[in-house]
């Protein structure tokens, strides 16, 4: 029973890091066909938002709430990655729509240019860029329209950009006198210390339950159930599936294909951004964190089935519970007289990255059988 | 009396070949129009050019007064052109419900304002309330077509354009969708943009233009369409 609970815990914490991660992808790749390499350098500019939240909280005005930092990282991640993406999209994706290779090549670029800039931009200086940015996209936004329209127009446009560069360039600065450890660029992993409420475990039935592992848990059952959500009830959602499944049609229905294209693209880079957060939570942050994630992330959504929501959550948890299984030798704890043969490979596999290439491989030859996945599309249309 | 729509010497080309050749046509508000002609001679493309689908080198065209020639599909929905392809283009994994709350997209303020279905889509065709929870990619041929007609009515267009709605459909549904075209134009005043083959159905439009290799080659009111008119233009 306790062996059960622990390796079901277990599999489920991989699992829900796992989906987290790919929930994002799940939106780009699954649902608008997009390959993004960069998706596991946007998770790492989640995690870098964090670290430096973090910092910032650790300023003597911000001390007494340092504990509540984490609730402030997972928008502003959001946020940060999501305007990243969004910028992705409009500069590189939206040319290439429609020729799969030429998009791998050039996420694949942009995520060597994310990870360089990270190693060589100052992570405050990096903050004011972020701010110049989410500024000059979202002030036009915020704005009434009425001051927009007319010949003002340009001008409004010009001054809120210049607005939002001194902002920038004042956090930058401010940062940068405030908090030596990023005015300066460094390639060197940085950590991310929990705040007190989320170190320790919770101790039930004789098993400790990590707490950080327990939020990743709740972030991503919120995340899944706000995707969830708004994909299927919200008119934006709606206006999302449409154009993902016949963008001529719809966009001769009225809707306006090139916005969904963006909001979709922000929101799949936005998630990525709050699967930095709980990547954070667990482990140092540096420029290649998000390397690492990215061949998992694309596993989960094709073993999932392309498109399809259901099947990256289930997915996500078989490669989790499947990877602790086989990672922590549990088969071996079940029956310890297993002949030595079949007790040495169970042990040779019983490391997280041999537990990796076995699931990898299982993931292969199951495809090679279900080469659409645990749900592939049905229905009448499917073929046409 | 102004035209609801107006195109002069429309020319479109797929890459380098030239489908249409100096197209002029108008439709009035309450007047249906009937395009024939063989297959591949450019119907279609005169329809995807009106909508925007595909962009025509030269030419005009007029709706109530604007050229829209540089708007893209959704702009010109939004003002009022309602599109039914041929291939009905019903949103597949969509339930019908959700495909006709698309067809309220084209109305001022979009979705957002205008989640409510009108029912006289309900009363034009029965059918679409048994099957408001199916995906649309589930129904029939007649179905479909049925539900992209009612979906393109909900955003109160003033111009439909029609593109083949009868064909490979059993005659039943033809006449469903002949009537109710016919009490659409007759209680709303738009203007219809018809492609058709089916004699029964071009007979019921107020005029007709006749195509042979992308150009207009031949017009007037019904009434007239001689059997040799019809036997030069229509493939049945």
């Amino acid at each position: 029973m306790q062996l059960l609970l622990e390796s079901l815990f277990n599999g489920v914490a991989i699992g829900s890091v796992l989906l987290m991660a790919a929930l994002g992808l799940a939106i780009v790749f699954g649902l608008m066909g997009v390959i993004n390499l960069a998706h596991g350098e946007l998770i790492m500019l989640g995690a870098y938002t964090t670290y430096v939240v973090q910092l910032i909280f650790k300023l003597p005005a911000l001390q007494p709430v340092y504990n509540t930092y984490v609730l402030v990282a997972i928008p502003l991640a959001f946020i940060v990655s999501g305007v990243v993406g969004v910028l992705l999209e409009r500069t590189v994706i939206r040319r290439l729509y429609g020729n799969p290779l030429e998009t791998l090549l050039a996420t694949w670029g942009v995520s060597l240019i994310l990870q360089q800039f990270v190693r060589s931009v100052p992570l405050a200086h990096a903050a004011g860029l972020m701010l110049t940015l989410v500024l000059g996209f979202g002030l036009p936004l915020l704005l009434p329209q009425k001051l927009l329209a007319g010949p003002r127009r340009r001008l409004m446009c010009a001054g809120s950009w210049a607005v939002s560069a001194l902002g920038g360039v004042l956090l930058a600065g401010g940062l940068a006198a405030q908090i030596s450890r990023i005015a300066r660029a460094t390639s060197r992993n940085v950590d991310v210390t929990a705040p007190k409420w989320m170190r320790g475990g919770i101790d039930y039935f004789d098993i400790t339950f990590p707490v950080p592992r327990l939020v990743i848990i709740v972030i991503t059952v919120v995340a899944v159930v706000g995707v969830t959500w708004f994909l299927n009830r919200s008119v934006w959602g709606m206006r999302i599936r449409a154009v993902t499944q016949n963008r001529s049609m719809s966009d001769c229905l009225g809707i306006p294909t090139e916005t969904v294209d963006v909001l979709t693209f922000g929101i799949g880079s936005g998630l990525a951004g709050v699967a930095g957060v709980a990547v954070s939570l667990l482990g140092s942050v540096g420029p290649n964190v998000g390397g690492s994630y990215i061949v998992g992330c694309f596993m989960v959504v094709v073993l999932g089935g392309v498109g399809n929501l259901l099947g990256t959550v289930l997915a996500s948890f078989a490669i989790g519970l499947l990877t602790d299984l086989i990672g922590a030798g549990r088969l071996l704890t079940v029956w310890p007289d297993m002949p030595t043969p079949l007790a040495d490979v169970v042990n040779f596999f019983a490391t997280t990255s041999m537990a990796q290439v076995m699931v990898f491989a299982l993931i292969v030859v199951f495809l090679q059988f279900r080469p659409a996945g645990l749900f592939p599309q049905k229905g009448r249309m499917v073929e046409a | 009396m102004t035209y609801l729509l107006e195109i002069s010497g429309l020319n479109t080309y797929y890459g380098e070949s030239h489908i249409l050749r100096d197209v002029d046509l108008s439709v009035k508000a309450g007047e249906m129009v009937c395009l024939i002609g063989r297959n591949g001679v450019g119907k279609t493309t005169l329809l995807k050019s009106l909508i925007g689908l595909l962009r025509p080198r030269s030419g005009e065209i007029l709706f109530e007064g604007c050229g829209v020639n540089r708007q893209a599909p959704h702009q010109r929905a939004r003002a009022g052109i309602a599109y039914v392809p041929q291939g009905r283009e019903i949103i597949p994994q969509l339930t019908v419900e959700e495909n006709l709350m698309l067809g309220r997209e084209a109305l001022p303020g979009g979705l957002a304002r205008n989640r409510s279905i009108d029912p006289i889509v309900y009363d034009l065709f029965p059918i679409l309330r048994e099957f408001l929870s199916r995906k649309g990619g589930d129904l029939s041929g007649g179905q479909q077509q049925q539900l992209a007609i009612a979906r393109a009515l909900l955003g109160r267009p003033k111009l439909l354009l029609l593109d083949e709605p009868t064909e490979g459909i059993q005659p039943n549904i033809v006449q469903d969708i002949e009537a109710a075209v016919r009490r659409i134009i007759a209680e709303t005043g738009i203007g219809v943009l018809l492609v058709e083959q089916h004699l029964h159905f071009v007979r019921q439009a107020d005029r007709y233009y006749a195509m042979q290799r992308g150009g207009i080659v031949a017009s007037g009111p019904t009434a007239d369409l001689s059997q040799t008119v019809v036997d030069q233009f229509l493939s049945v």
